[in-house]
């Protein structure tokens, strides 16, 4: 056992600590993993920043607020980057975050302006399905009417999920309920994550599979496979707006700032697009990596205030559970 | 004095475990004022109870007769067979559900079959396929503990009943329908328990809300409402159900006392006619319904094995080192606490059942919430890994080696204590030699469990400190499904490894 312990220990331990600040930034996990845009952000800011940029990680966007939450002002992050623009209502009123003071200005489809978080990635919600799919429908009510079979996210445990239920209720409002009551022989199954829908759908159990217009991509420039493609609704797309903010407590304030302005920067901007498989928030003077261009655009962007996000959440979840339910 | 010594020891690890159970509650802030549930939740706890109770019954009424047919048969590739009726229970959830899904899914090769035949494709999705899933998991399990307890049956018995000329069905009667009676309520109060708690396998598989867990509610309660009261008293709730089917399951078990054997070699008769018949059909049918989706888990994690990421083998370093330490831990507790209960009290079996209903999120919450003041969470992440998956397979060592330190107790406590053979000893001459059977089974499951188990490690983790479970989930959320099946079949090969090394150990052990 003694040995056993020594073994860890050797393997575990540390590296030893530096006379350098340290930044740390919370986030949640596919950001910091190796294929993630985590390394490459962490090499080109610690390049500027005379720091060492430690990313602590947690599941999802949703464990995120909760982890923030555990720690409470004893963090030792400065920056929490990762959280869904569907939470910041909750985030803001923990009272944890400070304003971020930085010029809010930002490329996204909508106008997204927030004393406190700002954004650097955003996407549109989609139904991804094989491009071989003939006539992919072309609204919800279309899908809800047609025998293609679905898989999604639950709300309860998700942020794609959640995104979901949004996306049916900015699109149809008091309808939402009749959607959901048509779909509901769509659904295959409902998963907690959208890492077992994702893998669902790609092992052959569904037509279609809640993800982002973006999804293809990935499959297009890393796999050079153009087998997948997202389907255009009529009605608009949902967004998904990925925000970072500095915590009022930040050990590090001035680093904190240095680190939310290097995330507006052309060098952070461009990681973006095929490490997180996302839209940047600035468009770097390049453009896009090519294989993006073929990605579809919505005619309408979709995207409640944080507020009325916060206000629409508990309705639209106890509609979607009834219909689903029965 | 060394038995004075060893009722200590037993008292202070089942405490122990109580409390570190029992105390993160408290830091989730758990009220017992006005206890009451929900609408959505009282649904939650009607679907939770009936899965599980189905799970529970169907694994164990199924595993009989499979036990019974490994019992009595000797045939080519049945070492390897009983070896692989470790390997479902290891797998890690999302990767059986993958497995299961390309046997029984929509796209799956029975529903291939079925559509060539002419029919129309069924779904699994919804209550059957949560059960299914469950019985895959837990079937084999249960087949283990039982032909555990007819292996302890001695040689001796059925030569006497040979020679009183007993038929099959008296065979039955008075010596497997005892021992079934004191082994299948355990084996069926683990499952059920380890049911009540499933997560992933439920959701996934239960086609939508109808098929919510209370684990579920609690994920929620934690992760999107952030309410950790209700968190905590739902973590109660499945605590308090796990210690009502205790009572019940003890309730109904009956010790069967067998008495001493000679060690002869030699398992039940083996009856020829419609039971031998009988008897292939289970063996066929048990070893087709394990080896499918196992094939699948294989061939889906074999395309990728080349890209796999330099990265999987420190995390698999990792892992082993973890899976070791809690090794060790929770088979040194479960001896103990299982020496203690062969004395006849029943606080230790109740104290190493628990832990199979605690959620490992509400537990590893309430750690942080007591550890963070004092520690960096990341630094934490190893140590706290390595005691909560202790903790959590502690049943599995007990349960294991429960039933066979109590005959131990009962067979050869009066002669060793008439040769005078206490404390190290007694561990030595009698315990380890005639416990090396369970004791490896116990230390292989325990070792492969805690290669699997990433809910408490997912919350400490920091930079750079992943173990193979969690880089299977990484690889997955980055859109590297193919190389996240060839790590899930990394991972699920070094558990069957280390499965297999000590159950082998054991066995040659015990058999020298």
């Amino acid at each position: 056992m003694k040995y056993l312990t020594l073994a860890a220990l050797a393997v575990f331990a540390p590296a030893a600590h530096a006379e350098t600040p340290v930044l740390n930034v919370l986030t949640y996990d596919s950001f910091t993993s190796e294929w993630g845009p985590g390394p490459a952000i962490e090499t080109a800011f610690e390049a500027i920043c005379g720091c060492d940029l430690v990313f602590s990680a947690v599941g999802d966007g949703a464990e995120l607020l909760a982890r923030l939450q555990l720690e409470g002002a004893r963090s030792d992050a400065s920056v929490v980057l990762g959280l869904d623009s569907n939470m910041t209502a909750r985030a803001s009123a923990t009272g944890l975050f400070a304003p971020h003071g930085q010029e809010g200005a930002n490329d996204l489809p909508v106008t997204f302006d927030d004393p406190i978080f700002l954004p650097y990635d955003w996407g549109y919600f989609a139904f991804v399905h094989d491009s071989k799919l003939p006539d992919p429908p072309k609204s919800f009510e279309e899908l809800a009417a047609s025998d293609l079979k679905i898989v999604i996210q639950d709300p309860r445990s998700s942020t794609p999920g959640l995104g979901l239920l949004l996306w049916v209720k900015s699109a149809y409002g008091a309808r939402a309920p009749e959607i959901w009551a048509g779909l509901a022989d769509n659904i295959v199954t409902v998963t907690p994550g959208w890492s077992e829908a994702y893998g669902m759908f790609t092992a052959g159990e569904a037509d279609m599979v809640l993800s982002y217009t973006t999804s293809p991509a990935y499959h297009l420039i890393a796999e050079g496979d153009n087998s997948k493609s997202a389907a255009l609704f009529e009605e608009g797309h949902y967004m998904q707006v990925e925000v970072a903010g500095k915590l009022a407590a930040a050990p590090e304030p001035g680093l904190a700032d240095q680190f939310l302005t290097f995330m507006g920067t052309e060098t952070f901007q461009s990681i973006i697009p095929t490490t997180n498989w996302m839209y940047p928030a600035h468009m770097p003077a390049a453009g896009l990596p090519d294989g993006f261009d073929q990605m579809i655009t919505p005619q309408k962007a979709l995207l409640m205030t944080a507020d009325e996000a916060h206000a629409a959440r508990t309705q639209a979840l106890d509609e979607w559970l009834s219909a689903l339910s029965r | 004095m060394a038995e004075r010594a060893l009722s200590l020891t037993a008292a202070g690890l089942a405490a122990a475990v109580i409390l570190l159970l029992l105390t993160p509650l408290g830091a989730l802030g758990l009220s017992l004022r006005g206890f009451s549930l929900s609408g959505a939740e009282l649904a939650a706890l009607r679907f939770t109870l009936w899965q599980a109770a189905l799970s529970a019954g169907i694994s164990v009424i199924l595993a009989v007769p499979v036990a019974r047919a490994l019992a009595r048969r000797r045939f080519f590739g049945r070492g390897a067979l009983i070896a692989t009726l470790g390997a479902p229970f290891i797998l890690p959830g999302i990767v059986a559900v993958l497995g299961l899904l390309s046997v029984f899914g929509r796209a799956g090769w029975v529903n291939a079959l079925w559509g060539a035949l002419g029919f129309s494709p069924f779904s699994i999705y919804g209550l059957s396929g949560v059960v299914l899933a469950h019985v895959f998991f837990n079937m084999p399990l249960a087949v283990r503990m039982i032909l555990h307890g007819w292996q302890a049956i001695p040689a001796e018995r059925f030569r006497l009943a040979a020679s009183l000329g007993f038929s099959p069905s008296a065979i039955r009667r008075h010596i497997e329908g005892p021992m079934l009676r004191e082994v299948l309520p355990g084996a069926a109060l683990v499952i059920f328990v380890i049911c009540l708690t499933s997560f992933v396998v439920a959701l996934t598989l239960g086609g939508g809300p109808r098929a919510t867990t209370i684990e579920l509610a609690i994920y929620q309660a934690l992760r999107f409402d952030f309410n950790l009261p209700t968190a905590a008293r739902l973590a109660l709730l499945q605590f308090g159900l796990c210690a009502i089917a205790y009572v019940v399951a003890t309730r109904i078990s009956l010790p069967s006392g067998f008495g001493v054997g000679a060690d002869r070699q030699g398992g039940p008769p083996a009856p020829t006619g419609w039971h031998r018949i009988a008897d292939v059909l289970a063996i066929t049918f048990a070893a087709m319904f394990l080896a499918l989706p196992l094939l699948a888990v294989v061939l889906n994690g074999l395309p990728g094995m080349l890209a796999l990421p330099s990265q999987v083998w420190a995390a698999a370093l990792r892992s082993i080192l973890i899976a070791l330490g809690s090794t060790g831990l929770s088979v040194a507790v479960g001896l103990v606490l299982a020496m203690a209960a062969a004395r006849g009290r029943g606080w230790p079996a109740l104290a190493a059942t628990l832990p199979l209903a605690a959620s490992s999120l509400v537990l590893g919450t309430g750690l942080f919430l007591i550890l963070q003041p004092y520690f960096r969470p990341a630094s934490l992440a190893l140590p706290v890994t390595f005691i909560i998956n202790a903790t959590l397979s502690l049943p599995f060592a007990f349960r294991i080696l429960a039933p066979e330190a109590c005959s131990l107790y009962v067979d050869y406590n009066r002669l060793s204590a008439s040769l005078g053979l206490t404390g190290w000893g007694r561990l030595r001459w009698v315990v380890l030699p005639r416990l090396a059977r369970p004791l490896g089974f116990a230390a292989g499951l325990v070792a492969a469990l805690s290669m699997g188990d990433l809910g408490v490690i997912a919350l400490f983790a920091g930079e750079g400190e992943a173990t193979l479970p969690l880089l299977v989930q990484r690889l997955m959320g980055a859109y590297r499904m193919e190389v996240a099946a060839s790590a899930a079949l990394l991972l699920v090969s070094l558990s069957f490894a280390l499965f297999w090394a000590f159950d082998h150990w054991g066995r040659r052990y015990a058999a020298s």
